[in-house]
């Protein structure tokens, strides 16, 4: 909502500065946007008035004038007007005047003759973009009257961002009232005497949905002037609240609308046939708007029609040939009130948004048409003339808004607000926002006026007293802690915990987006159909992702477009995976590793990353995952977007908890992504499940070390050899067991591999002998060749 | 013999200070002192003497032979030093080249306020509470006081899917979850990931807010205030830090307001940043509307709460000076790297 300063002030005038006013209209929550001033700056522009028009001796396009302003003498003005008369009183750039722009007024000879000014169209002075055509001015204006005194331009335009519960304010008259109350300031109501009613002309209506226009008013007026203007007062304050001059038919409602907020429509009655009809679109409807742009209609929505069909949207935009015109003479003026309900939603649904839709949908006063039609009456015959006839009113008093009075409690009030208030307090503060307020046992009954639509429950009564006894003067408190201790379970690790635990392995976090490329996602995770916007921001963002590895090779993308050649990266955050009935959002960790296993340093080699730097990183977040009843694995399975001898599913107990590996070559080509790229991904879930540590008392007694080197199929995998010798050793006798070498090629044969363990025995209350730790190796021996059929190296 | 003895010392006396290393000090040593030094030599004649000149003889040897094992034990020292020390000079190294170590990694800068904005919650009793992306309408919207054309819903910018489901536009809906679940006294904040279908140089089609609820007895809008107030003056440690709360409008909480902080960026005198206001909008709040406590099921005359939600990425950006709000989304290793 747009607004001049100076037409607000004619409303109401507190003694309060432009600037305190702007921080009283914020701080009762409208806030203000901006301010600008209403006119660029310029100076010693005045009313001329010509008293002589001569040709120009030496040139045919030009004119010599002689213009009365303020000064002693007239002034000689050279000009290519051409059609300008003596007795005309326009705009003069005096010498010395500095133009918006910024073109100075110097005496200048033009062909010969000194010209001492220049006559300057509403554009010239930056006022109405597009009116190159010399403003006229009254005859009544005195000649020598400055431009800034006599349009009011010494003036601010303020905008105010209006929340949408306040359709109340989005007028003059609305924002009065709210400076008004903030000030204790007396607000003046526009006064003016209703046209007389002159004709009995009037065009029938009818309404067939009441309940979405339970009030309809129409009003004939006939033979307007159609060469009326619109006056230049009322052109500014249209400029200033934003709106375009239309001509004055249209002008005229729309100063309604900014002075009053009823929003109006003017129809050419000669475009009219039989009468208005209130009613929902058919079925198959169409209509073309005033904007040229046909539209098929919705039954849905509310039409304003007439026998030959829809003339308009009702409180959105009128229809292509239905409304006023330049040669309009007689006119049919709508003044109605529609359904909120109604009309929310229907702009939006056409692609519309309009000054008109904007108040309708946020609530226009119900008890306002009577007067929004008088006054637009008024101006009309004030500006425009014309004969009036009588007001048709059609309305439907049980589909009015009936706004109940609310109860407002004063232990309420004080329990929110921290506040007492005394009865005078409330009730001047509510009053004055047009509310009656009435004393009951132990609070207010309050009832809203008919322009609040925000106002229904206790709730928002408590805001208001808040609102105007001012925010900032409220008190303060600390809500009350109570002091008792909650769970806070050691068993679950914290998502900070596991985050550092990879910051912490040379991974940087990234948060990417959940929706991805839908071309992508199909590469990465062809099993799954993933949910599809609707309406998503672009095609590449369209789809929710199914794993995070689409972001996470994105963002490697994009940074090795800049030169990054070490990338170490992972997120977390929600999966989304459709269900056969459903949708899975599933908390999930994700990395990516490329380049290097170690950074470019003096005194260490670092070749590119493997698995095992991989697997290495994860050990601190995956080993303490490890216990006896559900032993964690790697188990060398087969994943679509993983290179088949380089991934591993990853295991607890039976429960698959994700994948690592390195990126598939093939999909590494088709994503045109380089090749060594390792990928993991996990739930969270599991991965936030901690043992809580159970102590055993340490051995007093030295613990034997026995290395043994095994020769085997190189098909073994080392897991299984571990198992087995885990499985050999009785009791808790292994304290330790490692590997320590791996060995192919040389001198083996192919197909073969020698692995070297590390065993560590140690007994709880006793030293092992020579004996004892023989008799255990030579079972481990057995067992390894048994099984694995490995052979002891010697 | 007793001028033979003090030749012999003085001739010891200058091989010892003439020693350049252990080993030549030991054969010194082992000359005089040794077996078959010098000095034993002598000692051995002296059974050979007249009892008063043994006694004199004797003596003076042994007062030489102190003088000369304390002459060797100081030169030994002195060498044992020089030996170390060569050996320390040696093994120096430049301190100043750089340190071995793997690569290291960094929080992103949105998580990180984050989990300082949890930590500051925690303290005073919050809990952290979670809620889904994928959002029904119900929770997102139609809970949270916000029917179908509602206003209020233009200025959402939903992303919906084709089954009337919708990304969640904020992260109230949480608040409606938790009251669903669980009877009150609650303290609850909710990070998390949010969605608007919005993108230009101020938005991002997905943002983060952390929504925070308390609802208790007796909570007021003054003890909003007061946590908003802590809460900010936290954040930012700054305890003259300014802040205006203004009247607006949320369905979902009435009295609603939004909180401005005097700009971090000029100290309220007016720059770019603050659009020259000298006022940051940061959060918005507001004491929770009866509406939300019926559809959540809590009674609206017993319990009263106050709920807020606030703009991550906008604190991290005041915080750290980020400028541009594209740079969370962009994962440029350099601008990370510059959170390490």
């Amino acid at each position: 909502m747009k607004f001049s300063e100076l037409w607000l002030r004619e409303w109401v005038d507190p003694a309060v500065s432009t600037e305190t006013l702007l921080e009283q209209l914020t701080m009762a929550g409208l806030e203000v946007d901006s301010i600008e001033p209403a006119a660029p700056e310029f100076e010693k522009v005045v009313v001329g008035e010509i008293v002589a028009v001569d040709p120009h001796p030496d040139a045919d396009r030009l004119r010599v004038t002689r213009v009365e302003v303020d000064e002693d003498e007239p002034l000689t003005i050279v000009t290519n007007v051409a059609d300008i008369a003596a007795g005309e009183k326009v705009a003069v750039a005096k010498v010395g005047c500095v133009l918006p722009g910024g073109m100075k007024i110097k005496r200048a000879k033009l062909r010969g003759v000194e010209s001492f000014g220049m006559f300057c169209s509403m554009g010239t002075l930056g006022l109405h973009e597009e009116s190159e055509m010399l403003e006229r001015f009254s005859s009544e204006v005195e000649a020598g009257t400055d431009i800034r005194e006599l349009l009011g331009l010494d003036d601010q335009v303020i905008e105010v961002d209006l929340t949408p519960n306040r359709g109340d304010c989005l007028s003059l008259s609305g924002v009065a009232r709210e400076v008004g109350v903030i000030n204790k300031a007396a607000v003046r109501e526009v006064e003016f005497t209703p046209a007389a009613v002159s004709s009995e002309s009037i065009f029938p209506v009818s309404v067939e949905n009441s309940e979405g226009c339970p009030r309809y008013l129409g009003r004939v007026i006939e033979g307007v002037d159609p060469a009326a203007e619109t006056p230049l007062w009322m052109q500014e304050r249209l400029r200033r609240g934003g709106l375009r001059s239309l001509g004055p038919l249209v002008d005229i409602t729309n100063h309604v609308m900014l002075e009053l907020g009823q929003p109006m429509h003017a129809f050419d009655l000669s475009q009219l046939n039989g009468g208005i009809v209130v009613r929902n679109a058919r079925v198959g409807e169409t209509m073309t708007l005033f904007d040229g742009k046909e539209i098929e209609l919705t039954e849905e929505t509310l039409l304003i029609s007439d026998e030959s069909g829809p003339l308009a949207l009702a409180g959105i935009m009128g229809g292509e040939h239905s409304g006023v015109r330049d040669e309009t003479v007689d006119l049919f003026m709508e003044c109605a009130f529609f359904a909120p309900l109604t009309i929310a939603g229907r702009a939006r649904s056409y692609g519309l948004h309009t000054d008109s839709s904007h108040r309708f949908e946020r609530g226009v006063d119900s008890q306002l048409q009577q007067r929004a039609m008088e006054r637009a009456t008024q101006l009309m015959v004030e500006i425009a003339g014309g004969v009036v006839g009588p007001i048709v009113e059609i309305a439907d008093e049980a589909q009015l808004p009936q706004p109940e009075a609310i109860l407002l409690r004063e232990e309420r009030l004080q329990r929110i607000l921290d506040l007492a208030l005394t009865t005078d307090e409330v009730t001047e503060t509510l009053g004055g926002l047009g509310m009656a307020v009435e004393v009951v046992d132990g609070g207010w009954r309050v009832a809203p006026p008919s322009w609040r639509f925000d106002l229904a429950i206790e709730a928002d009564l408590v805001e208001e007293i808040g609102r105007i006894y001012g925010y900032d003067r409220l008190p303060t408190a600390h809500p009350e802690l109570s002091a008792e201790i909650t769970r806070n379970p050691e068993s679950i690790v914290a998502l900070q915990k596991i985050r550092q635990t990879l910051v912490n392995q040379g991974y940087h976090e990234v948060i990417t987006y959940s929706f991805v490329d839908p071309a992508m996602q199909k590469v990465l995770d062809p099993d799954h159909e993933p949910l599809a916007l609707a309406n998503p921001i672009s095609s590449d963002l369209s789809v929710m992702r199914t794993s995070l590895w689409p972001g996470l090779l994105q963002s490697l993308s994009f940074n090795t477009k800049r030169q990054q050649s070490q990338v170490r990266l992972f997120e977390t955050g929600l999966s989304f995976v459709p269900t056969g009935d459903g949708l899975q959002q599933q908390r999930k960790i994700a990395g990516l590793l490329f380049g290097d296993a170690s950074p470019e340093q003096w005194g260490r080699d670092s070749g590119a990353v493997d698995f095992f730097d991989l697997k290495g990183d994860l050990v601190p977040l995956l080993n303490p995952l490890n216990n006896g009843d559900r032993p964690l694995r790697f188990v060398a399975e087969q994943h679509r977007v993983l290179h088949p001898g380089k991934s591993a599913r990853v295991m607890v107990g039976n429960n698959g908890i994700g994948w690592m590996g390195a990126i598939h070559p093939g999909i590494a080509a088709k994503l045109s992504l380089p090749k060594n790229i390792y990928l993991f991904e996990f739930e969270l879930e599991p991965l936030q499940q901690a043992e809580i540590p159970a102590f055993e008392p340490l051995s007093k007694f030295p613990m034997i070390r026995r290395d043994i080197a095994l020769l085997l199929d190189e098909s073994i995998t080392s897991q299984s050899l571990l198992d087995t010798v885990t499985e050999s050793i009785s009791g808790e006798l292994l304290r330790d067991l490692r590997l320590f070498d791996l060995y192919q090629g040389g001198n083996l044969d192919a197909g073969q591999k020698s692995l070297a363990l590390g065993i560590f025995l140690q007994h709880s209350d006793k030293t092992l002998t020579d004996e004892d730790v023989d008799r255990v190796m030579a079972v481990v021996v057995d067992r390894l060749e048994s099984v694995h059929g490995a052979k002891l190296r010697k | 013999m007793i001028t033979e003895l003090n030749t012999l010392v003085t001739e010891a006396e200058s091989a010892i200070e003439q020693s350049v290393d252990l080993a030549v000090l030991d054969q010194v040593r082992v000359g005089m002192l040794g077996k078959k030094g010098a000095l034993t030599a002598i000692l051995k004649t002296l059974g050979s003497m007249e009892p008063e000149l043994r006694k004199e003889t004797g003596a003076a040897v042994n007062r030489a032979k102190q003088a000369l094992q304390q002459k060797i034990e100081e030169k030994r020292a002195t060498l044992e030093s020089a030996v170390l020390n060569e050996q320390l000079s040696r093994e120096t190294v430049d301190v100043t080249l750089p340190g071995r170590s793997a690569h290291h990694g960094s929080i992103h800068p949105v998580t990180h306020t984050m989990e300082r904005i949890e930590e500051l919650f925690r303290r005073v009793g919050f809990e952290v509470a979670e809620g889904p992306e994928v959002e029904d309408d119900y929770h997102n919207f139609e809970a949270l006081n916000i029917p179908a054309h509602h206003p209020a819903r233009a200025m959402h910018d939903t992303f919906y899917f084709p089954d009337g489901r919708v990304l969640r536009t904020h992260t109230s809906p949480v608040q409606v979850r938790v009251m669903e679940e669980r009877e009150p006294p609650l303290r609850i904040i909710a990070p998390g990931r949010v969605y608007r279908c919005d993108s230009d140089l101020t938005h991002t089609p997905m943002f983060h807010q952390v929504e925070g609820l308390i609802v208790d007895e007796s909570v007021s809008f003054a003890d909003l205030k007061g946590l908003i107030h802590d809460f900010l003056r936290s954040f930012f440690e700054q305890d003259d830090l300014q802040l205006r709360f203004r009247p607006s409008y949320f369905p979902f909480t009435e009295p609603s307001a939004e909180v401005d902080i005097e700009c971090v960026m000029c100290g309220g005198e007016g720059c770019r940043v603050c659009s020259h206001t000298g006022w940051l909008e940061v959060l918005g709040c507001g004491m929770v509307h009866p509406e939300v406590f019926r559809h959540s099921g809590v009674d609206g005359e017993k319990y009263t709460g106050l709920a807020f939600g606030l703009g991550v990425e906008r604190l991290a950006m005041l915080r750290y000076g980020i400028n541009d709000l594209r740079l969370f989304f962009e994962n440029d290793l350099r601008f990370l790297k510059s959170f390490s």
